[in-house]
Parts: C-alpha cells; structure tokens; sequence
C-alpha cells in the first residue's frame, strides 16, 4: 500500500474510534502506573463487563499520561462529549465507573480527575487544570496516553510516519542531518551531545552500519526511556529509521535489559507492525533505502548503558566498556560504523523532520532546545514523567508541578541525573532545567531523573546508597574504579556509623581525583560526584555524623543491606584487611 | 542447593535452538536457558559454548558478569526488593530487615526450605511508586513491610 493510502486508512479508523457511535475506553498502563498497581485486571475487567452486556464497545491500553500518582488512569470518549478521566481506578470501582457513564450518562464524581477538550462540562472541572497537566509541552510523549500502544494506525493518524515519509521521498541524508544540527537538539542519554553533529561523524564505507537505541535505563529515579517504548514505540522506530536515512545506515538495534517485559514486548509488536506495512525493510516508500530493526536483550549490568560496553553486550560478551579510539562511528558493533542514541534523543526526531527545525528551536532555551522529560520521584507530593520546556525553573517542576513536599517537610535535597549525577540543596531551585545551567550548578540534568528528599533524610545517608549503587554496578575492568569505589564506600559506611574524621574526606577527595584521572569510562571517571556534590552543600552533615550525631537519625535508621557485586573483583581482599 | 544441578542436554540444545532472539550471541543463549530453566545447570556451559561455537572459558565469563545469572535452582517464588535512592528515601530498607527477619538470611539468597529467593535490586523502574518490590515478576508499589509479609504469608 502507498504511504498515501495507508494514511486515508489510518485517517478512516481514526475518526470511526474518536466520532462513531461506540463508546472509546482508553486504560493506561505501563510499568510505572499500571502494572505495578492493577491496570492490567481492570482491562480484564472491562472486558468480561462489555461481554456480559454484549455491549459494542471500543477498548484500549494506552500508555502513560505522565501523572504516576493518579494512577491506574481510565477514561472514556463517547456521544460527542470531551474524554472523561477518572485515577487511582481499582478493579473494585471500575464496573461502576463504566456502569453509570455509558449506561446512564451520568458521570461518577468519586476519582473524578476532570474532562480533556475544547469544550468543557458543566460542573466537570477540566483536566488541564491539574498540577501537571499544564505546564507540559509534550512533544516526544505527544502520543502517550492518547494511541494504544499496539495499534500502527491509531499512530499513523496522528501524523505518525510522516516524518519519515518526507526524509525519504523529499529530502537528501545530508539534509535531514543539517536540519536535526540546526535543531540544536542534544542527546539524552547523559552527555548532551548534539545528535546531528554525532550523526555526521558516522563513516561513509559502505556496506552494513547501525544505528544503536539505547535504553538501558538503569539509573535508579529514570523511568522515561521505557515509559516511551510502553506508550509509543512507533515514535522510536520512525526516529530510529530517520537516523538511519540520515547516516546511511541498515541495521538497527534497540538495546534493553532484560526482565522488563512491557517496553520489550510492546517495542517487538511494534516494529512488526512496520515491518507487515512497508515502513521498515526492503525499499521503504519504494526508494533504495532499505532499514532493519531488531531488538536486543541485556542482562543485569548497569555499565552496559555505556556506548562501547553496550556494544560488547549486543556482541553477547561482559558489558565491559572498550578503550577509545577507534570510535564508534568508525568501529562500532560487530566491527562495523555505528551511531548510538538514547530513545528520548531518537523519539525526538520524527517531530522535528515532520515540523521543521525552526519549530524545535523555538522551544526551550538558546543552548537547550525542546523538552526534557523529567522523572519526579521521593519526597513528592506528585510523583510523575513530565514533559516540560527547557527553561523552567527546577522550583516551577518541584513545586507546581511536582505539588511540593508531602506533610508540611522541608526540601532538602535534589538528585539528578542518576547516581553518577549530583546532590543539590534548596538554593538550587531557582537554577533553570537546562544542561549547561544545570551543569553550573554541580549536577547533570542527564537523563531526567530528579530524586526530591525532605529533611529527615541525612546527605550521608543518601550519599551512601548513591556510592553503594556506584561499587555493586563497576564493571571491574579498570582498577581506579573498581578499587576506588569500594575504598570510597567503606569510607562513607564508616562516616555513617559515626566514625571517621576530617582527614576521611581528604582521603576519599584523592581517591576520587585518581578515579577521575584512571578510569576508562564515565562510570569511573564521575564516580565521586555523588560525595563531592554532596560535601559542597552538606560538609555540615558528614562532620556531625563523624561525631556520632547523624542530623537526621537516618543514618542509623536505615540499615541498607547492600548485596554483594559476584563480578570478580578484589573488593573482598580489602575488606578483610 | 549448592550443587550445580544438570539438567538433559538435549532439553538445554531445544531451548537454544527456539530462543527467541535475532541474534544468537553467548549472552542471548545464556539468557534463554535461564528464562526457560531458571538458572543455568553446569552442563548448560558446554552446551551453550559447542552452540555458539566458542570455549567454555568464554561462557563462564559471560555468565559471571551478568548478576541476574544464578548456577542453582531458584526457590519456588522470588522476591525482589529495590533499594535504589528513590526507594531507600521511602522506607526500602525496612523492607530489607522484615523480610530477611522472616526468611532467617543474612542477605540476598534462598531460603533453606526453597520456598523463597530474595534478590535485592537497584531499581526496579518503577521510582514514583517507590518502595517497589516484585514477587515472582510482578511489580507492587507503594510497599510497606505489613503489606508485604501478608502478601509472602499468601504465597503457597
Ligand atoms: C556508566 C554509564 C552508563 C550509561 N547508561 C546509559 C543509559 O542507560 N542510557 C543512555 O541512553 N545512555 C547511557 N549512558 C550514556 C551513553 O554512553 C551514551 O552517551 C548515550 O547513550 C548517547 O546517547 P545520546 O547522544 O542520545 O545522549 C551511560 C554512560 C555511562 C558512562
Ligand atoms: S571506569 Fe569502572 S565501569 Fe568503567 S571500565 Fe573502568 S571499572 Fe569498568
Ligand atoms: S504513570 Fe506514567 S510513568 Fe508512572
Ligand atoms: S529506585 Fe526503586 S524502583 Fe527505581
């Protein structure tokens, strides 16, 4: 079928779900929200309810609407009237929900959030004027929520493909990578690298060249990479297939660990789904571009997210990182020219090809096109994946959107950016969401995780569960890292434990300059961020705690029980010493 | 349940012939074995090595890395427990204690009867519903240890 007809098609089924005479449910579940609470009985729920009444009825599971905290979401579309959603839905309350909507048109006022639509309902408050709905730009997330998730059409309707459609049949790869340079679009994945400039490092050999998706995710308080392959992994696809254009690539590879299922089986179904309608393989459009995609399977590692250890993953061996040069771009996966980026950077770039790059820039600030997503977890009221402009101050997202901190506490600290981040205090608020602002300020806006932590949490305590992740994930391969880290550790067990002294943080300072100075990779090298962010705000907290007087009590309180690494390492031998 | 238990060759061979991964490397059999046996069987090393055709040194290597790997048959449900910051700042180490008090361990492992296998995880992506625990792969947020032990005390 021409990309034409698949569109008048997807156009047709489009307006029969959002016009026609049957009522459209939509549930949303992904992992954060749904699975993890029971989104997935409700739908079986609905389901035995529309059989017993033998009702017409259209039903599907969507992805996320970015507010965790009302989740699981329901809401339906029926009679020309807006969408109507109700949260924390239960397979308790759901029958009645549906009972008296579609059956009596009345709307149930109990885990009512509000109605979505131009028009507005009399006595329905609308739902755009919920904390978290109105300060979101939502440009990779556009479909989540909205499309199901396992339905091509519903995506293609929405504009889906077409960015793809004009690269291919319009424009030359040269210029679909000086349109995504001109952007200013930069990578997600945690360096900030600006994707059209990575992208024209790629090798002109010919033959077989990948493009590589990263979604490790393994940064605890980072959950947005597969909350976009569980809303919408078509928008992946697409960007993943332009990358290819653009860099004159073949094969495609999106890179997962293992276990998490929803964002694993939902990408599988959907790059089938392209492949049975001519938008990946053989001569897409009917042009010579031809493009495969696969889907590759990690096991537990968090360094596998590194670019060249994922590359070793991918090759079936230790995700130990490799020494660079050669790079990547020359000599990648299987030997070959290969080009990785993080699925928020990729999800990006069919919007941006589709609407032209203007319209990108326009967004955010000077040095930070676009949005960030950002993942509100911790101390807050509403935890969430928000889609905002770059620009928006941290204090804006903490406090409107994010509803402050629960129980009257106080802020005290701000995580960003994965472990490997940085610890902020409260003075940060004012700094905007921006990479180069927030690098000023002593931490990475990275992949979007921001972790909020009130006052009964000591900076010694949070610092040493950062530290903990940081030695159990070295892959051992260099010793400055892996030495380091467990040298780091113990220090800070000990200043937890009340004992330590002022020449420990000398110590760790030398340690953590040695990591940073000997370490192959960013693993090593930003390993000590997480104590020396977290002395320049708190110096205060590590001295108390030295003399036996954690601040906070939380030192003592919480007695992680830390597994133990099985990565052969010599952590053990000093241990024992 | 220290030993490691073999398990038929052939039936090991089916598994990786049937895998359900494009590319056939050391990493994508290993993880086949596990998901279709539970942990990999100390045959399963050779198998694996004369199927993709590399040493078994090359497989041990692999299957070392990765800490999801286990060389013991799993107890009968797994529990998981994240201690992530996310989770750490809401109580995850709570968690930990009631359960290790239940299950008589000292830390992540099986309990004696092989009902149980406790694995702590560093986040289990599910942060806004922090603490998250998982039984047997299914997420619970939102935890709290009396929720929890009625959830394990259900467990048959
Ligand atoms: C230890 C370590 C772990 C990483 N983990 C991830 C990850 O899980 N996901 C990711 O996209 N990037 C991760 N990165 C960054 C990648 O190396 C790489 O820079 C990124 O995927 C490039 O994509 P981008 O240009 O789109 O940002 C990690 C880096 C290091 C040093
Ligand atoms: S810095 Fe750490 S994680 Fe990176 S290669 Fe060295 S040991 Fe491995
Ligand atoms: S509800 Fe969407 S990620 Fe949690
Ligand atoms: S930190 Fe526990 S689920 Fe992410």
């Amino acid at each position: 079928m021409s990309f034409e007809a698949l569109k008048r098609d997807s156009d047709k089924r489009w307006l029969d779900l959002t016009t026609g005479t049957k009522p459209w449910i939509r549930v949303s579940s992904v992992m954060c929200c749904g699975t993890s609470l029971e989104s997935e009985e409700i739908v079986s729920v609905i389901a035995n309810y529309i059989e017993k009444n033998k009702m017409l009825i259209n039903i599907d599971t969507v992805g996320c609407h970015g507010i965790c905290y009302a989740g699981p979401i329901i809401d339906i579309l029926y009679k020309g009237q807006p969408r109507i959603f109700w949260g924390n839905v239960t397979k308790d309350n759901v029958v009645k929900i549906l009972d008296s909507y579609i059956k009596k048109g009345e709307v149930l006022t109990d885990n009512l959030l509000g109605s979505l639509g131009e028009r507005s309902i009399d006595g329905i408050k609308k739902i755009d004027d919920l904390p978290g709905i109105n300060l979101q730009n939502r440009i990779a997330l556009r479909n989540s929520g909205n499309i199901a998730f396992n339905d091509i059409f519903q995506y293609i309707a929405n504009g889906g493909f077409e960015g793809l459609h004009k690269a291919v049949t319009k424009m030359s790869s040269d210029e679909v990578i000086s349109e995504v340079k001109n952007s200013g679009l930069r990578g997600r994945g945690g360096a900030a690298f600006p994707t059209g400039l990575k992208w024209s490092f790629m090798s002109n050999s010919k033959g077989v060249k990948y493009i590589l998706c990263n979604c490790e995710e393994g940064d605890p308080g980072a959950y947005n990479d597969k909350g976009i392959l569980e809303s919408d992994p078509y928008t992946l696809i697409e960007g993943m297939a332009i990358a290819g254009y653009a860099t004159k690539s073949t094969n495609g590879y999106v890179f997962i660990r293992h276990g998490h299922d929803g964002p694993i089986e939902r990408t599988k179904e959907a790059i089938n789904q392209a492949y049975e309608n001519g938008l990946l393989g053989k001569n897409i459009f009917g042009s010579d571009f031809s493009f495969d995609i696969e889907v590759s399977l990690t096991g537990d590692s968090y360094v596998a997210g590194e670019e060249t250890a994922l590359m070793e993953s991918i090759e079936g061996k230790s995700a130990r990182p490799r020494s660079r040069p050669p790079f990547p771009a020359a000599y990648g996966v299987w030997g070959k020219p290969s080009t990785i980026n993080n699925v928020k950077s990729l999800a990006y770039v069919s919007e941006i090809i589709r609407n032209g790059s203007e319209w990108f820039k326009s967004i955010g600030t000077e040095s930070s096109s676009g949005t960030a997503i950002v993942c509100l977890s911790g101390d807050i009221l509403n935890p969430g994946m928000y889609e905002v402009e770059m620009g928006i101050s941290i204090k804006d997202v903490v406090e409107k959107i994010g509803g402050g901190i629960p129980n009257g506490r106080k802020l005290k600290m701000l995580q960003t950016g994965g472990p490997l981040g940085g610890v902020l205090g409260p003075d940060s608020l004012k700094v905007k969401i921006d990479f180069d602002e927030m690098a000023k300020a002593g931490a990475i806006l990275g992949s979007g995780g921001i972790i909020i932590v009130d006052d009964r949490t000591c900076a010694v305590d949070l610092t040493k569960s950062l530290v903990a992740f940081c030695q159990y994930e070295s892959c051992g391969k260099c010793f400055p890292c892996r030495l380091g880290m467990t040298h780091l550790l113990e220090i800070v067990e000990k200043i937890s434990k009340g004992k330590g002294n002022l020449n420990d943080l000398d110590l760790m300072n030398k340690i953590g300059k040695n990591m940073q100075a000997g370490s192959l990779c960013g693993h090593g090298q930003l390993g000590y961020n997480p104590i020396s962010s977290a002395l320049k705000h708190f110096q205060s907290d590590f001295e108390s705690c030295m003399d036996g007087n954690c601040p906070t009590g939380s030192c003592n309180e919480r007695q992680i029980v830390f597994p133990e690494n099985t990565r052969p390492s010599s952590w053990q031998t000093i241990k024992e010493n | 349940m220290s030993a490691l238990k073999n398990i038929n060759n052939e039936y090991i061979l089916d598994i990786l012939e049937n895998q359900d991964h494009t590319t056939v490397t050391i990493l994508s059999s290993l993880l086949s074995v596990q998901d279709g046996i539970g942990f990999l069987p100390k045959n399963a090393i050779k198998v694996v090595a004369d199927f993709v055709n590399v040493t078994t040194n090359d497989v041990w290597g692999v299957a070392s890395y990765y800490l999801n790997f286990r060389f013991d048959p799993p107890g009968k449900h797994t529990i998981e427990i994240c201690w992530g910051p996310s989770c750490h700042v809401n109580g995850a180490s709570k968690l930990q204690s009631s359960v290790l008090e239940k299950f008589k361990l000292k830390n992540q492992g099986d309990t004696s009867d092989g009902k149980f296998t406790l694995k702590f995880n560093t986040c289990l992506g599910a942060c806004p519903q922090a603490p998250m625990i998982s039984i047997n792969h299914k997420l619970s947020g939102k935890m709290n240890s009396l929720k929890l032990l009625k959830m394990l005390d259900k467990l048959k």
